[in-house]
């Protein structure tokens, strides 16, 4: 077993390393057990990894929870070159922890990209990064240069028979990069576009090759898998929810944060006290779960667990791992506006109901915060939505129509009381401000 | 187009910079993969993409122009023109707007005295609001000057940091 000799938090996996001295350094990390990971890799040979990986029961942290272990095995056999996308693009409105897990525990990613590329036979990975995590990139593309001269990266790692280069990438600034088929037409060097699946990536992906495209997080957990085992990482969380998570808290909360917790066992509740409750306080008035693109969920759901079934039975979804708290001086509209612009902004063009539906969504959203539109106007949102949920190609354009579809069945008399209002209703009923 | 006249149009690419573009193409099993490595090669020599960058860029790579200039314009964060000599992103997402980035944004653009565009008179910064989270939502409200992102700002905060910047301290020592 692969410890160092810090002892080591329970129930900790991503962050476990926490407050070690020179962590973001090869020599820092090596002094907490660093690369164990990746030579026990290279001793136990692909099959086991696969087979410690589907023990895990991890399931992907980019937004779509499929189950990794499971993804690796639609590989066709015997083709090659293969490839690792890893996708550092994060983008979700919400989401920081990808960030947070390149600043703080780069080597740590590292290691797991490179016993996924072992386990997948890959003779490239490339670390896709958001063109705004420009900082980032730079200490990314440091810790590469470091692991290549360890002979860590490259030919022969670790003098074994296995190479594989790693390529930092930098994006330019475009949200559905982050979409897979987008990633790796960008990756191409094309414009951002999604491509029509199946075939899926692993069967035809970046230059028409085999190829995973994983999530920061989702690799960030190979080397504790690879080492403690993957029932152990299954324990920490429950049966359905494997494992931990780091789920990021920002909005009206004390203190906005990351914190990596246990599947299943922990609850909306539980993640609210951590980051210090409801600001100021306030009363706690509704959340997003997942990000930007999540459904919104009210006061009766605080006690539902982290844990994808519940959560999907709640009406939402934990997608990135984003809440975001909205204390009771929130306007609905206003939140609604600001994420239908975001799409709007963010939709790449290739299909028209994304594309014209984000623009409807968006005019509408504008002139009924404004006070601009009639009741017969807003009744049309619900239309515009249904043209665009389930018709898009690919889910931007679905997604872009979930939080402000949720929000208006959730909180109806506050979009209606914006029609024909000159200032926001629900803000001038409590006296704040603008 | 023959090495020469690329050279001719491109008197301002610098011989270091031209190295770090051929550089690129062997990063890739594929060359036209270094386009978007490329164009922030281009981009960090002179704050912005010329007309001609397209044709560099697009004669390292063995692609037509056009294909460059197809690339680019799709991704935000090139520049077409010259903007401020440093850029001022004011983040606009959920979560920054509920801990009070409205307030920042409007509060900037009148301190600074930006014009339709962003551009402040004395051409030292360009604001963009944007509506895009920049991926630091624990810190909100926030901003990024340059490539460097500056958390739980108020007005006060963020205009000392300005100030800093436009007095030479680069992009600030922020995270
Ligand atoms: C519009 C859109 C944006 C996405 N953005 C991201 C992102 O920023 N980061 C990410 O890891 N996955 C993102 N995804 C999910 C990816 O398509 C893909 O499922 C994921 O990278 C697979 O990795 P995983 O299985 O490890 O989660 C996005 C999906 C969509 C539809
Ligand atoms: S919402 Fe502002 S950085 Fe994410």
């Amino acid at each position: 077993m692969a410890r160092g000799a810090e002892p080591v938090p329970d129930g900790l996996v991503l962050t476990r390393h926490q407050g070690a001295p020179g962590l973001t350094t090869l020599d820092g990390y090596r002094k907490v057990g660093g690369y164990q990971g990746l030579a026990r890799a290279l001793e136990m040979g692909s099959e086991a990894i696969v087979a410690e990986v589907k023990a895990s029961g991890l399931r992907g942290r980019g937004g779509a929870a499929f189950p990794t272990g499971t993804k690796w095995g639609f590989l066709p056999q015997g083709v090659f070159p293969r490839y690792l996308a890893v996708n550092a693009d994060e983008s979700e409105p919400g989401c920081f922890k990808d960030r947070v897990l390149i600043e703080e525990y780069p080597h740590q990613l590292l290691e797991g990209v490179l016993i996924a590329a072992f386990a997948l036979q890959a003779s490239h990975a490339f670390i896709y990064i958001r063109g705004e995590y420009r900082k980032q990139r730079e200490l990314l593309e440091e810790v590469v240069r470091e692991a290549y001269r360890a002979k860590l990266v490259g030919k022969r790692i670790l003098g074994s028979d296995f190479g594989c280069e790693v390529v930092v990438h930098g994006g330019a600034g475009a949200y559905i990069c982050g979409e897979e088929t987008a990633l790796l037409d960008s990756l191409e060097g094309r414009r951002g576009q999604p491509r029509l699946k199946p075939p899926f990536p692993a069967v035809k992906g970046l230059y028409g090759q085999p190829t995973v495209v994983n999530n920061v997080e989702t690799l960030s957990n190979l080397p504790y898998i690879v080492t403690e085992g993957g029932a152990a990482y299954a324990a920490l969380g429950t049966e359905a929810s494997p494992g931990t998570r780091l789920f990021c808290v920002s909005g009206h909360v004390e203190r906005p944060g990351t914190f990596e917790v246990p599947m299943g066992r922990t609850t909306f509740r539980d993640l609210l006290e951590l980051a210090g409750g409801v600001w100021r306080g306030r009363r706690f008035k509704a959340m997003q779960p997942g990000g930007g693109s999540m459904q919104v969920l009210g006061p009766q759901h605080l006690d539902v667990p982290l844990d994808f079934k519940a959560v999907a039975e709640a009406g939402s979804s934990l997608g990135a791992g984003a809440l975001v708290v909205m204390d009771e001086t929130t306007c609905m509209v206003d939140v609604s506006r600001r994420l239908v612009d975001f799409y709007r902004h963010e939709s790449c063009g290739k299909c028209v109901p994304c594309r014209e539906g984000t623009y409807f969504e968006s005019q509408l959203m504008h002139r009924l915060e404004e006070g601009r539109a009639s009741a017969g106007e807003l009744a049309t949102l619900a239309d515009i939505c249904a043209g665009m949920d389930g018709r898009c190609f690919c889910p931007l354009g679905d997604t872009a129509t979930w939080f402000v579809m949720s929000a208006y069945r959730m909180f109806k008399d506050e979009f209606d009381a914006h029609v024909g209002a000159g200032r926001c209703p629900v803000r001038a009923r409590l006296g704040v401000a603008a | 187009m023959p090495e020469s006249e690329v050279g001719a149009s491109s008197p301002a690419l610098a011989p270091a910079a031209l190295e770090r573009l051929r550089a690129l193409r062997s990063r890739y099993p594929v060359a036209r993969s270094a386009v978007l490595p490329a164009l922030w090669v281009v981009q960090d020599e002179l704050g912005y993409l010329p007309p001609w960058a397209e044709e560099v860029v697009a004669e390292q790579l063995g692609l037509l122009p056009g294909d460059v200039a197809a690339v680019a314009s799709f991704y935000s964060m090139y520049f077409n023109h010259q903007p401020g000599r440093h850029f001022v992103q004011v983040c606009q997402n959920v979560s920054c707007a509920l801990r009070g980035a409205d307030d920042l944004l409007a509060g900037l653009r009148e301190w600074l005295q930006v014009d339709e565009e962003g551009a402040s008179p004395d051409g030292a910064f360009t604001l963009e609001g944007t509506v895009e989270c920049l991926g630091a939502c624990g810190g909100g409200p926030m901003m990024q000057v340059d490539r460097y992102s500056h958390e739980d700002l108020s007005l006060d905060s963020a205009r000392q940091i300005l100030e800093r910047v436009r007095d030479g301290a680069g992009g600030g020592a922020g995270a």
